[in-house]
């Protein structure tokens, strides 16, 4: 998931690379390489934003992000950040609060979920590529779906609206009340 | 006629052996009945009681009950203790999949009068009778000599992960749930299909109550009551999750000597979830 994630991509190529000319040549490259990379990704990205909450004791959301069909039913998978750290799986413990994933999705599958898992964000915007995600999604009507579940906290769900594959361009957003702020869809036809 | 049996010592046997007899009402309810992750507890109460579910009758022993895993093995109940009202228990799931907690009972049961007119019971609190101890135990000649095979079946189904249901056929005894829809599977606004079968046929007339958790905060208990189709089949839909409790009964003339009538009853604890 991680991986996936355009605003990653500058702290794994700094550590990967040692301090050498080429690397200052790579650091001059690396902001238009940045550039590129997060206009490929605003292309066909998920944007969500979870809310900054003034609580006594705050624990990260659970998160899923799922595309489904009219009736839906499940049918891609786009990430579910959950405690992925702790000992034993432990986390995986509160995964059913997440219960629309995880009727659709999280009880048939087997944690984690390759390129889907990941560990819980702080509040504020994270974007997942979706570049390839939906490729091989019949054509039709769907929507993707995001749930929040937190700790001491409430539980939302908000969906968008969309139709594969795009014809033209997509920016849906749909706000939520409580656990989570936002949720941004936007997408571009094929090339 | 069924109020008026029960008296004295007969009641709590009564409560055991046919929830028909009166308002005692006998659950098992889990803690939870879906969970995640590689093994996860659940936590019990079993019960017999006036009220859904707030314990404050009888405690069902809890060494009546059997659990059995996704695959089919038998679990150990753990942490096991009778208390005043109600007997408390864990099970740990650690198989992908539907756990099944339950009880079947089968009996012979008489009820009679005898000289100075005092009503008996046999085989007696918490016991099962058969064909050869009915003919020692019991007065044949005795007044309004009533004999039945009864049949008592109560469960309660709890899942680690998705729900499966292959520890789960029919046995052909008593009154036994086919599960259309699964009872861990179990949605608000979402239509819930439950068949009955008595010794494995289809249950036509089975009597179904349905009662909502929380009923002494409601001024009217507001059970749902129906009667199975020709084909055993009734059909659920709540709008409110939370935990629910069914009895289902059954009775018809269909009994083998030397019993009239065959009794049976089953009661299901599940849980109705929001999505």
């Amino acid at each position: 998931m991680l991986k996936n994630s355009p605003c990653f991509l500058p702290f794994y190529g700094r550590r990967s690379r040692p301090n050498t000319l080429l690397s200052k040549l790579f650091r001059l490259a690396l902001p238009l390489g940045m550039l590129s990379a997060a206009m490929t990704a605003q292309a066909n990205e998920l944007e969500i934003t979870l809310p900054a909450l003034n609580v006594a004791e705050y624990h990260a959301p659970y998160v899923a992000a799922w595309l489904a069909d009219e009736r839906g039913k499940r049918v891609v998978d786009i990430a579910v950040w959950y405690d992925t750290d702790m000992a034993e799986s432990e986390g995986e413990k509160w995964l059913k609060d997440l219960r629309m994933w995880w009727r659709r999705s999280g009880r048939s599958a087997s944690m984690p979920i390759d390129g889907v898992s990941g560990a819980t964000r702080r509040p504020g915007t994270s974007s997942i590529a979706l570049d390839g995600r939906f490729d091989d999604v019949p054509a039709g009507d769907y929507f993707v779906w995001v749930e929040a579940a937190r700790e001491l906290g409430g539980r939302e769900t908000l969906k968008v609206p969309v139709s594969l594959p795009v014809k033209q361009t997509v920016n849906t957003r749909a706000e939520g009340q409580h656990e989570l702020s936002s949720i941004k869809l936007i997408m571009e036809p094929a090339q | 006629m069924k109020k008026s049996l029960l008296i004295g010592a007969t009641a709590l046997a009564l409560t055991l052996a046919s929830p028909f007899s009166q308002a005692h009402r006998v659950w098992i309810k889990p803690s939870t009945t879906s969970v995640s992750g590689d093994s996860e507890w659940i936590t019990f109460d079993v019960a017999v009681a006036n009220g859904i579910f707030h314990p404050d009758h009888f405690a069902y022993p809890a060494e009546r009950l059997s659990v059995v895993s996704p695959c089919g093995e038998p679990v150990a109940i753990q942490n096991q203790q009778k208390l005043r009202y109600r007997s408390v228990f864990d099970v740990e799931l650690t198989e992908s999949g539907t756990y099944k907690v339950f009880n079947a009972s089968q009996s012979l049961v008489a009820f009679w009068k005898d000289e100075d007119g005092e009503r008996h019971f046999w085989p007696g609190r918490g016991k099962t009778g058969t064909v050869e101890e009915f003919y020692e135990a019991v007065p044949q000649d005795a007044d309004d000599l009533n004999v039945m095979e009864t049949a008592n079946r109560l469960e309660t189904y709890v899942t680690l992960g998705a729900p499966t249901a292959d520890n789960n056929k029919l046995t052909g005894k008593g009154l036994e749930l086919k599960a259309l829809t699964h009872p861990n599977d179990a949605y608000t606004g979402e239509p819930i299909d439950f068949q009955f079968f008595m010794s494995g046929d289809k249950a036509q007339g089975t009597k179904v109550i349905v009662v909502k958790d929380g009923e002494k905060y409601r001024d009217t208990a507001g059970g749902v009551e129906m009667t199975a189709d020709k084909e055993g089949k009734i059909s659920l839909q709540f709008d409110e999750p939370g935990m629910y409790w069914l009895e289902a009964e059954y009775e018809d003339d269909k009994a083998t000597a030397p019993a009239k009538k065959r009794r049976a009853s089953y009661v299901l604890v599940f849980e109705v979830l929001p999505l």
